[in-house]
């Protein structure tokens, strides 16, 4: 349904192989795990020159022991080419794992880094990001920068020893037959150019064709329910076969280019050997060559043609990495819109006749200038209770948003005991709120890990003190598991209001100084909903609250009302001033109590 | 490995593809393997005499043997290989089509990242069967028999002594690969742990700051991410072993053949050409050694695959339709409750033997204290979940003897939680009925009082709702699935609570608008107010999965039980209210 959307999305990067400015950035990460990258370079460069002297050795065995029947020295040299064998065994394996070490060691710190960093990233950042593209960018995209440092990067500058150590030896044995030899190679490039083109698109194709597919799969997957109630099954399926479908055919074509590539390679090289066989063959019918030369020469062909397919596999890996870091790097480099102070700046200093809580000339937006909230002043002191009301949409959780700084107002400030938020330490502010609201998340986990979130070293006591403070204890007892009942993904298999509960005994257990009711109780039955507000306001006895409702009867115990329309505040006072002042809330007031227009 | 015979019918589909990959598969291998053999006569050729001509014809010789053989190696992948991705595909389609059959309580059992795992990771194992699983044994039986066969030509004893390599290569490949796949397996599991709990991090990431977890969840994860690493480390130890191992082992073979071959030389009981041939021939058999581990890997991955998407394709849906063919008839909407128990977890019962009657065009109201059952209650109409004793019946029919999708045409929910799906205002709206004309859809969005809202949107309609409907107020989104449901144009509505998130205002006009849509209409409405129920037919009030009273608004007032104690709690707010 969003395919559209998603495609343009997952298009936003996949740039070039190699960018000079990401690289060194790349580099810089490596950190001290450059040592083991050089040190598997050296051996890489000793191994490929170990691998290279098998056919020299043939050679020589060839044309000196062989030709001249010597088979003394025949042993020598085939003990001298089992030993070099293995010392390309112990350099290459030891290559391979310091490779991979470092390749893991610079992922985890990557990994790390990406995931500390979303733990940093404000609120607007999740708004505008859905999950799924977030958990790519802690999965996949660190995985592919695991590909390039632990086997890619290395194993690039191998294949290009490997091919000029090659040339090397061959022009040393002969130069003429190299030359030969090695004129085959523009073909070579050619062929290899043609097909890294064409697969690279493909590449970046299958790559958003699958970000497309897996995307529509979960969100059908979480939905499922709604799929089924409104008969979506057969419209959503029809739309999963036509992405599905897309994704092979774009498959297809990738195999019909490697099925031309690999036996392109392949005829290239029949070719090298041929002109081994026409050239060398006539070479040495005049005695410019031995047999020796020969056989090493078409060893060597079929070493060349190796590096050459894998380079062309190196380049996709390289270009891939490249792109997965340029999107890390843009979360890593994503400014923190909402930047935290350091508690070391922060003096508690409490003016002391500064109110709790001041809005002053607050205006705020989500998106450009569609104000959400325009030019709202209002303050809260210690121990007050003060209740917003207002028509859906008016802006009340947004206030509960602000004061909780998920995002920062564009203009106006919020001060808490006289001083702006933004000075304060955001755990120090975020301590002090206790929220329970409209939309509830749970964790899976079990439910007394749910309950503990926010204070983890809470003993039982507590735990089981809290629920029973809000009722909570009636459902949890009845549980198999009690409070070590497992709770599912988003606590699918709680009622809408038991989830409420958990909430509140969450928020409760921390005692908090102020406590933000967002209709925290709409989905609760009145008699547990009085309950636990008797209950509240015995335990947090004098402690100041927020209380955001539709039902009036929720605020009574409210010191005094604001009430908001359309982003502005437009009434505030006690029940009896604004019922006297025969505005909105006067007309709310009577709409619920059923006292008609007319009265 | 039994279980890859469960592919047996998805491949029957592509029997010709298989059947010519085939025999170009054999062709290939079989002029390849004569590539080798015109080198030995060059090289033999060589060293007694041979002039220009027959040198160029042995070299035309050695390309036209790779041209041709190349061109059966083409058609050997794009049928083999291409016949594994359609089949990928058919299974991809068909495990889709058997999880949208799945009720509520298979997404309660089942993570959604298992689910997306087995759609993703085990199809792809499975795949590798079809596509190289196919091909690579045709390949490497026909070349070991062709090369082994020209060798034995050559060179019998030298032959035997190569082939004594086999046996080490293909059972260090196979040992190899079990442990690789035990590793993998062991760091699979932990980077699904790891998965998991960043998205439930990044999906509650507002939970996690108002209750500043930051660094617990950093310490959480640091604490997965060491583990999944240590995993990968002791993976890349033997990863890092096999291709050098392989080289060497080759090698080896290189040096017997000198050797051996060297010796057979000076005795004069081989020729040079014999000898290049050899080694050609070595060259060829490596890749086939070398392959038969791998692949013996790779069937038993793609085996176990294959059983954990069969486990889910065998899973029997727990509410299936009713073979009855879908008679385009509006229901009257009469509906009935005969005994009706029902239970989540086989243990606790989360509605009693529930029995009552609803007459069609009725209204009725359900209240009751959290976790009553109400949601549990309604979840039956539209069969979310089927009664485990009793039976609910709609126009005097069963539910479960209903066609699915007519019943849940016929019913128009709202349910609690108002999932959205991220995309446009509109989309989410037609959603059950695509077919809606746009003033059908704007009369719902002006029933719901949606449409001012919207109104207020930058771009109206076409406005992004973000995932989950993130980006819209609460009443917004109770009042977006309430539009989605009128628009169906149900014979049955159901209102879950629906309202709770809207002011008394909107509320109240909502109400008005709605019972002008009501009539005719059978109607639930579920609620904690008595201010929403009251006007209902009959109300229902449960408790503890059992109905305790019903009766209408004043019948119930005189009854004096839990409903007249609500009514009294909220008139004494109504009361406290007034008079402060
Ligand atoms: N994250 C967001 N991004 C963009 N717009 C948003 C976001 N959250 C809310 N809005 C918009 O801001 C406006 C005010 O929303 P808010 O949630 O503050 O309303 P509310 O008064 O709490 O309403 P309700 O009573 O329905 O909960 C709405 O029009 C809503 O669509
Ligand atoms: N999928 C499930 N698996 C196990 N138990 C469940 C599941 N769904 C609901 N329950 C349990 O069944 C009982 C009834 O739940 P239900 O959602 O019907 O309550 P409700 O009356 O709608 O409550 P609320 O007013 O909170 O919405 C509760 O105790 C709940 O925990
Ligand atoms: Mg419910």
């Amino acid at each position: 349904m969003s395919a559209k959307r998603k495609q343009v999305e997952e298009q936003d990067v996949l740039g070039k192989a190699y960018d000079s400015k990401l690289a060194r950035r790349l580099w810089g990460y490596v950190g001290d795990q450059k040592k083991k990258l050089f040190a598997s370079v050296g051996l890489l460069l000793l191994g490929a020159t170990a691998e290279l002297a098998g056919p020299w050795l043939s050679k020589i065995a060839i044309d000196r022991y062989i030709v001249d029947k010597d088979v003394s020295g025949l042993y020598k040299i085939v003990i001298i080419f089992v030993i070099v064998s293995a010392l390309a065994l112990a350099l290459r394996w030891s290559q391979s794992y310091l490779t991979g070490e470092a390749g893991q060691i610079i992922m985890y710190r990557m990994r790390r880094d990406v995931f500390e960093k979303m733990q940093r990233l404000s609120i607007p950042y999740f708004d505008r990001n859905p999950v799924g593209k977030l958990m790519t960018r802690v999965t996949s995209d660190v995985q592919a920068l695991y590909e390039l440092f632990g086997s890619g990067m290395v194993a690039i500058f191998g294949d290009i020893f490997t091919l000029i150590g090659i040339t090397a030896v061959m022009f040393a044995i002969n130069w003429k037959l190299a030359l030969l030899t090695l004129s085959v190679i523009p073909i070579l490039l050619l062929v290899t150019f043609a097909f890294r083109k064409r697969v690279r698109d493909l590449y970046r194709k299958t790559r958003s064709q699958i970000a497309n597919l897996n995307g529509y799969l979960q969100e059908n997957i979480i939905g499922m329910r709604v799929v089924q109630l409104f008969g979506r099954e057969r419209a959503n399926h029809e739309r999963f076969k036509s992405l599905s479908g897309d994704l092979k055919q774009t498959y297809l074509k990738t195999i019909f280019n490697y099925a031309l590539f690999f036996p392109a390679v392949e005829l290239v090289s029949a070719l090298a050997v041929a002109i081994i066989i026409w050239g060398g063959g006539s070479m040495m019918l005049t005695g410019a060559v031995t047999v020796g030369t020969l056989v090493a020469f078409i060893q060597y062909v079929e070493r060349f043609y190796r590096p050459v397919r894998d380079l062309a596999e190196k380049y996709n890996i390289l270009q891939a990495a490249m792109a997965a870091s340029e999107r890390v790097f843009q979360v890593l480099d994503h400014p923190i819109e909402v930047p935290d102070t350091s508690a070391l700046d922060y003096v508690e200093k409490t003016e002391v006749d500064a109110p709790l809580i001041e809005f002053r000339n607050v205006w705020f937006a989500y998106r450009g200038d569609e104000w959400v909230l325009k030019d709202v002043s209002f303050d809260i002191r210690e121990g007050e209770s003060v209740a917003v009301v207002g028509a859906t949409g008016a802006g009340k959780t947004t206030i509960i948003s602000l004061l909780q700084r998920f995002y920062d107002v564009q203009q106006g400030e919020i001060l808490l005991h006289g001083r702006n938020i933004r000075e304060i330490p955001l755990q120090e502010l975020r301590a002090m709120l206790g929220l329970v609201l409209q939309d509830v998340f749970v964790f899976a986990g079990t439910i007394a890990e749910n309950i503990r979130y926010g204070k983890a070293d809470a003993s039982d006591e507590e735990v089981r003190e809290t629920s029973e403070l809000v009722l909570a204890n009636r459902f949890i007892e009845k549980l198999p598991g009690k409070y070590a009942e497992p709770v599912v993904e988003r606590g699918a298999t709680l009622s809408t209001g038991q989830r409420q509960l958990l909430a509140f005994a969450r928020a409760l257990l921390c005692r908090p100084k102020i406590l933000v009711l967002d209709e925290a109780t709409a989905s609760i039955d009145t008699e547990t909903e009085q309950t636990i507000q008797e209950a509240i306001s015995r335990v947090l006895e004098g402690r100041t609250s927020i209380i955001i409702a539709h039902r009036l009867s929720t605020i009574q115990r409210c010191n005094r009302i604001l009430v908001l329309h359309h982003g502005v505040l437009r009434e505030q006072g006690t029940h009896e001033e604004l019922l006297a002042q025969g505005g909105i809330y006067h007309r709310l007031y009577q709409l619920q109590f059923g006292l008609g227009e007319a009265a | 490995m039994k279980s890859l015979r469960l592919l047996i019918p998805y491949l029957k589909v592509y029997r010709r593809e298989i059947t010519w990959g085939c025999i170009a598969a054999l062709i290939s291998t079989a002029l390849y393997a004569l590539a080798p053999w015109a080198l030995k006569l060059a090289v033999d050729d060589l060293q007694t005499g041979i002039s220009a001509r027959q040198l160029a014809y042995y070299a035309g010789l050695f390309v036209g043997l790779a041209a041709v053989g190349g061109v059966f190696r083409y058609a050997m992948r794009m049928w083999l290989i291409g016949m594994s991705r359609k089949v990928e595909q058919d299974l991809r389609d068909r495990i889709f089509g058997h999880l949208q059959k799945q009720p509520a309580s298979f997404y309660n059992q089942n993570r959604t990242g298992d689910l997306m795992s087995r759609m993703t990771n085990d199809l792809d194992n499975v795949r590798n069967v079809l596509g190289p699983g196919f091909m690579y044994p045709i390949e490497t039986i026909s070349t070991a028999v062709f090369s082994i066969a020209m060798m034995l030509w050559i060179s019998p004893t030298l032959t035997l002594i190569t082939l004594l390599l086999a046996p080490p290569v293909s059972y260090s490949v196979f040992k190899l690969g079990r442990v690789t796949h035990k590793l993998t397996t062991r760091i699979q599991e932990q980077y699904s742990r790891l998965s998991d709990q960043a998205q439930e991090n990044l999906s509650g990431a507002r939970v996690v700051r108002a209750y500043s977890q930051e660094e617990r969840e950093l310490a959480k994860f640091d604490q997965l991410n060491q583990e999944y690493v240590r995993r990968n480390l002791s993976m890349t130890r033997v990863q890092a072993l096999f291709f050098p191992l392989m080289g060497f082992l080759f090698e080896i073979g290189a040096a017997i053949i000198l050797l051996v071959g060297g010796l057979g030389i000076i005795r004069g009981s081989l020729s040079l050409g014999d000898f290049v041939a050899f080694v050609g021939y070595l060259g060829m058999l490596a890749w086939p050694m070398i392959a038969v581990g791998w692949v013996a890997n790779l069937l038993q991955r793609g085996a176990a695959s294959m059983v954990r998407i069969q486990n889910l394709l065998d899973t029997e849906p727990e509410i299936v339709s009713s073979s009855q063919p879908s008679s385009a008839r509006a229901s009257a909407g009469e509906i009935v409750f005969e005994n009706v128990s029902v239970s989540h977890d086989g243990v606790r019962e989360a509605l009693q033997d529930v029995s009552f009657k609803v007459r069609p065009g009725e209204t009725i109201a359900i209240v009751g204290r959290t976790g009553s059952g109400k949601s549990t209650l309604v979840g039956l109409l539209p069969r979310l979940i089927d009664p485990s004793k009793g039976r609910v019946l709609i126009d005097g029919v069963a539910t479960n003897e209903w066609n699915l999708d007519e019943l849940r045409k016929q019913v128009g929910m709202v349910p609690q939680d108002a999932f959205l799906f991220s995309s446009t205002v509109k989309e989410n709206l037609t959603f059950g009925a695509p077919e809606a004309s746009e003033t059908e859809m704007l009369e719902a969005a002006s029933i719901s009082r949606i449409d001012k809202d919207v109104a207020q949107f930058a771009d109206g309609y076409e406005t992004m709702v973000g995932e989950r409907g993130l980006t819209l107020s609460g009443g917004q989104k109770g009042r977006l699935t309430l539009a989605r449901a009128l628009v169906r144009d149900p014979s049955i509505l159901i209102l879950d609570d629906a309202l709770s998130a809207v002011d008394t205002h909107t509320e109240e006009e909502i109400l008005r608008g709605l019972r002008e849509f009501m009539k005719g209409r059978t109607s639930i409405l579920i609620a904690h107010r008595v201010s929403t129920v009251r006007d209902a037919d009959c109300i229902y009030v449960l408790d503890q999965g059992r109905i305790v009273e019903s009766g209408t608004h004043e019948e119930l007032i005189a009854l004096g039980g839990y409903y007249a104690d609500l009514d009294h709690r909220q008139s004494l707010e109504q009361e406290l209210e007034m008079e402060s």
